[in-house]
């Protein structure tokens, strides 16, 4: 635990001199504010009014983007899960799809990403399609990998006990595949989070990317640096419920439980 | 009342002949036990039992209808490993099977069927001696309880026919004896044929009342696959069949988790 703290408290440290030696040189530097000042622009994004809005800028920037994170990674699950359960278990749906969206996942999604604003127009849409085209095909993918690898002795099991091929998605199938969903979620948030700060930047009004975009012209590294720091506890608070979610409702799947 | 006919079977994989001319009736409730070399098509009998692989020639009949073409109700599996389902409790796991004929589209059963059902289950957890486990997850079980889960789950249908696919294989000495007494005590209860396959000579001979040897009568050094495998000895053995079954309760089991007051 004191090990692994050890990095970040240098990596404070090494901020810390540096602020300090370049301030001393220059008060007006604005590249690495001081620890004060970081403090009250953190103050004045997240508990005072905006001037010209009314707004509290943090809280509004997050819920933003988090909502359409949220929106785009169920829909990301719910396709990637029946998608994904599909190929792995039924041979015409594998021989029909596999190979299309293992196409579909090798597009790099940021340069489609014109095509969504065309298309969709520049609204919430675009930004959530651009998150659910950039994950979805490796969690069906995955799945679809996780779906084929249970063991047949067990389908065949399943099959003597009368199962049909309904009942063998909804008892056997299924049931299996949640926690691999939860481990495919986590694996793609990085980049989830990538593709939504990236439309965010390019066409928004309010969001977490939006807002590091915007300041970046007045070189406000003061908003900048808190701001990255909260995408970050964000992302490991999300990382870590998945992971708590996972260990509590599938301990079945859990090592050495 | 289960007969199992097999007429002039022949299975060839393209050029591949595994099985050769095999004749064989089997009358109802015996303990059949297969021996023989590996790739002697002990396995691919197994599966064509099973309704997994179809006879290329000739005729595979189960009370003078043929085998249908996937696996059913009517015969149960234990294969040697990877035939429990992870995510479900032990109970659950015995369960399965009950509510998978009572319920088709849920694949659930609730209130009054659900207690019939889990005494019934419970009944035959008991009869396993796993009744101290019930509510652990397959992988928390020792590998011999495992395999005693994975009878029970398929005797629980009450099958005409039970496989076993090497299903002590793996298991320690000393808890084959265990599970040969089980194997045994279910055989007598449900009235069911049985059919094994072994490695263990020592096991088959013990177990059964029908010995099949599986071997090739025919060798082509110069083209092994030309020649398949077929029943070379057909052994009436005496069984068990008299053994009147273990008064009910718990079995003597060696890796039971805690011994259980019964």
């Amino acid at each position: 635990m004191l090990l692994s703290a050890l990095p970040f408290i240098l990596l404070i440290i090494a901020y810390l001199y540096y602020s300090q030696a370049r301030l001393a040189e220059n008060p007006g530097d604005k590249l690495l504010p001081a620890p004060a000042t970081i403090a009250a622009t953190v103050h004045r994004y997240a508990f005072e009014e905006d001037e010209r809005t009314g707004d509290y800028l943090l809280w509004d920037d997050t819920v933003a983007s988090l909502e359409r994170l949220g929106i785009a990674l169920g829909v990301s699950a719910t396709l990637g899960l029946s998608l994904g359960l599909a190929i792995g278990i039924l041979p015409y749906v594998r021989a029909t799809l596999a190979p299309f969206v293992a196409a579909l996942s090798l597009i790099p999604p940021l340069a489609i990403l014109p095509i969504l604003f065309i298309v969709v127009g520049l609204g919430e849409l675009a930004k959530i399609t651009l998150i659910i085209i950039g994950v979805t095909p490796i969690i069906v993918r995955d799945l679809a990998l996780r779906t084929a690898e249970l063991p047949g002795e067990q389908i065949i099991k399943a099959q003597t006990l009368g199962a049909s091929t309904w009942q063998i998605v909804l008892r056997v199938v299924l049931p299996q595949l949640w926690p691999r969903l939860i481990d495919a979620l986590r694996l793609s948030l990085g980049a989830a989070w990538l593709f939504l700060i990236a439309a965010e930047a390019i066409a928004s009004t309010e969001g977490l990317g939006y807002r590091i975009f915007l300041v970046r012209r007045y070189l406000a590294m003061d908003v900048i640096l808190p701001y990255v720091a909260w995408i970050t506890l964000l992302a490991f608070g999300m990382d870590w419920l998945l992971r708590i979610t996972r260990a509590k409702a599938f301990s079945w799947a859990s090592p050495g439980a | 009342m289960t007969q199992v006919t097999i007429k002039h079977l022949w299975k060839t994989y393209g050029e591949q002949v595994v099985l050769e001319n095999v004749n064989l009736h089997i009358g109802d409730h015996e303990f059949v036990t297969i021996v023989g070399a590996s790739g002697c098509g002990k396995t691919t009998f197994l599966k064509m039992l099973l309704g997994i692989e179809g006879p290329s020639k000739g005729q595979f009949l189960i009370d003078g209808e043929p085998l249908p073409d996937e696996p059913g109700p009517d015969r149960g599996i234990v294969f040697q490993r990877y035939s429990l389902f992870p995510h479900l409790r032990v109970i659950d796991n015995l369960l399965l099977g009950l509510e998978l004929r009572g319920a088709p589209l849920t694949g659930r059963l609730f209130g009054a069927r659900r207690r019939r059902a889990r005494a019934r289950a419970d009944e035959l957890l008991e009869a396993v001696g796993l009744q101290a486990a019930a509510d652990k997850y397959p992988r928390q079980l020792s590998g011999g309880m495992q395999q005693r889960l994975s009878i029970a789950q398929s005797v629980i249908c009450e099958p005409k026919i039970l496989l076993l696919d090497e299903p002590f294989g793996a298991l320690d000495p000393g808890i084959t004896a265990d599970m040969h007494t089980l194997i045994l005590k279910l055989w007598n209860m449900n009235k069911m044929t049985i059919f094994m396959v072994t490695h263990d000579l020592q096991e088959s001979f013990q177990l059964g009342t029908r010995l099949l040897v599986f071997d090739k009568v025919r060798i082509d050094p110069q083209a092994p696959e030309r020649f398949g495998a077929t029943i070379t000895y057909d052994i009436p053995l005496r069984g068990h069949r008299e053994t009147p079954p273990a008064p009910t309760g718990t079995l003597p089991v060696a890796d039971a988790p805690q011994p259980s007051a019964a």
